[in-house]
């Protein structure tokens, strides 16, 4: 089970994590308090695995790090919107945390739905109502800085070419 | 081939490229400053290897400088011995970042700069690609001296016509932010040309990239030309010989024509950048505070309108007028040709380079139920101060008419009386 949890359009990196709690980059600690104040269940019940579906513009606001790896410190395994906010886009692929565009699921998917990602494909897949929908593949550079954790842990292994090679 | 991003990138890459590809670039300079260099010294420790190119990096103090708290002289600290350790050149900390990346030569046309900071836009004002991003991908350059990019869809903005008198380039941009939106220019690159952009000198183009940051776009783009060569050789040390170009046979996602003759002063309003109006809409409301300074109204030129409405006159007592020039360059001549002496005798507060009051670290913070009329680029709840104050943005002509009255005022009358 892949629980899909629904967010508005526009939402910004303060809803994601208020500017009080970056104190600390430590994805754990941040994990605590993601979406406190728009959707407190969250924290408390989030699995591993589980799916972020959010509106138009996600990630708008500050230029910071920690909205991003908040969310990843959650063991979101990746976010569904139809469009993201130009810097958290970035700041999401930097620090290896899967996003992908697809306005259809994103209208079609209620909250707790249960949903199948393949991020090698860009396959959406809603076990509760039996619909498919396609999100465009993420590049491969993508999948490979998601696999090595960040673009951090990313070069500790690899040269910056390997990237595009 | 192409739009002017698709120029640039190609250039770069050494082979064509189109909107839609991704490429991995060589980056020219990597900018940071005081609020975002702490961040990527700690990702560039994690990484574990050495600096590429200790020249590629240039580092600011700027928005919270000289210290106004332990917090922030924590990260200066930081910051200095970083600088002293890896034995760092181009480190500045007398002015705003992007106006001393400018005067000091790092951007040239087809230059590709990327900075920690989302004003870093600025620098497409000379037909360079300036884009900004999180702390975490500088720490990454300065290890690999490359960057991602995707190329970006253009839009093209045309701007014929010319203005009428009493409006200026940020009139100009307001008025282009409230059209387009927000969101308007998302992920685009946004090209600014036209008869009107060729006709106008470097200080005033500076704006419009400086402010395509407020409509979302990924750069703001201006072709190089004559006027981009004439101010590097003339205004800054950079080296050329430099290469004057443009687009080439563009294909753009839009074009937005825009006659400017019809604008007429434009204010955005509070809380959001592209709550634009006609300065007649909201003429007359109180400001507690005038503030000019910051990367997109603190040039010399700008200092200049203000002190030639000035001269002689005094701001209004109830109204704290705040002036911050951009840069030790832009103070220093305006000291010498008697402007400042200008402002201080109308009652203006001039204070050192830098930031200043644009982050509501100090300089200026606004207190609960405040109003300040500004030269800055964005209003954001709370972006000067207290989340219960109101930031309006208006030309520093809007400004200085504002100061003597401590209403906002519109300029055009009284541009009339200083200039007979
Ligand atoms: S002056 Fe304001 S907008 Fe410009 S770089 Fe400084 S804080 Fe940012």
């Amino acid at each position: 089970m892949s629980k899909a949890w629904t967010f508005g359009e526009n939402l910004n990196t303060d809803e994601i994590i208020p500017g009080r709690f970056n104190i600390t980059i430590d994805p754990l600690e941040l994990a605590k308090n993601v979406f406190c104040e728009i959707k407190p269940e969250y924290a408390k019940n989030v699995q591993p695995g589980d799916v972020i579906v959010g509106g138009q513009n996600f990630g708008c606001g500050s230029s910071r790090e920690h909205a991003p790896i908040a969310i990843k410190g959650s063991q979101a395994k990746c976010i569904i919107a139809p469009s993201y906010a130009r810097i958290f886009f970035r700041n999401a692929i930097n620090i290896g945390l899967p996003i992908l565009e697809c306005p259809e699921a994103v209208a079609d998917i209620t909250e707790g739905d249960d949903v199948d990602v393949n991020l090698a494909t860009g396959e959406i897949f809603n076990r509760t109502n039996r619909h498919q929908y396609q999100a465009r593949a993420l590049p491969d550079f993508v999948l490979k800085i998601a696999e090595a954790g960040g673009i951090v842990n990313f070069l500790k292994t690899h040269d910056i070419q390997d990237l595009l090679a | 081939m192409g739009t002017l991003i698709e120029e640039i990138f190609s250039r770069k890459a050494g082979r064509p490229v189109q909107a839609g590809e991704i490429l991995l670039l060589d980056v020219d300079y990597i900018m940071s400053h005081d609020n975002t260099t702490p961040l990527a010294i700690k990702a560039f420790r994690e990484i574990g290897k050495p600096i590429l190119d200790k020249n590629r990096i240039v580092l600011h103090l700027d928005h919270a400088y000289p210290a106004p708290n332990v917090l922030a002289a924590e990260n200066h600290k930081k910051i200095i011995e970083f600088v002293g350790e890896q034995e760092l050149a181009h480190f500045f900390k007398q002015g705003v970042c992007h106006q001393v990346m400018i005067e000091e030569g790092f951007i040239t046309p087809g230059a590709i700069v990327i900075g920690a900071d989302s004003h870093s836009n600025t620098y497409g004002a000379l037909g360079a690609f300036g884009a900004g991003l999180g702390s975490t991908e500088i720490g990454v350059a300065w290890v690999t001296g490359k960057c991602w990019f995707k190329v970006p869809e253009t839009i093209r903005i045309k701007l014929t016509g010319k203005t009428q008198y009493g409006v200026y380039a940020k009139d100009v941009m307001l008025y282009i932010a409230g059209m387009m939106g927000m969101d308007g220019g998302t992920y685009r690159s946004v090209e600014f040309g036209g008869e009107y952009i060729e006709r106008l000198p470097m200080h005033e183009r500076i704006v419009f990239p400086n402010m395509s940051t407020e409509i979302g776009a990924k750069c703001g783009l201006i072709a190089a030309d004559e006027v981009t060569i004439n101010f590097l050789e003339t205004a800054t040390p950079a080296k050329g010989p430099f290469e004057a170009f443009g687009p080439v046979n563009p294909r753009y996602e839009r074009v937005v024509e825009i006659d400017v003759s019809t604008i007429t002063p434009q204010i955005a309003c509070h809380p959001d950048v592209d709550n634009v109006k006609p300065l007649e809409q909201v003429e007359g409301l109180s400001v507690q505070e005038v503030y000019i300074g910051t990367c997109t109204n603190a040039r010399y030129e700008d200092i200049e309108i203000v002190a030639n409405m000035l001269k002689g006159k005094k701001v209004n007592p109830l109204t704290r007028v705040i002036v911050t020039p951009a840069s030790a360059q832009i103070y220093k001549k305006a000291m010498n040709n008697g402007l400042i002496e200008i402002l201080m005798d109308a009652g203006c507060t001039v204070t050192g380079t830098g930031c200043g009051a644009c982050i509501g670290r100090h300089g200026g913070i606004l207190a609960a139920g405040e109003r300040a009329l500004t030269t800055m680029n964005r209003n954001f709840i709370g972006r000067m101060g207290s989340p219960l104050s109101e930031v309006y943005l208006a030309s520093p002509a809007t400004a200085a008419a504002t100061a003597l009255t401590g209403r906002i005022t519109d300029p055009r009358g009284l541009l009339e009386i200083t200039n007979k």
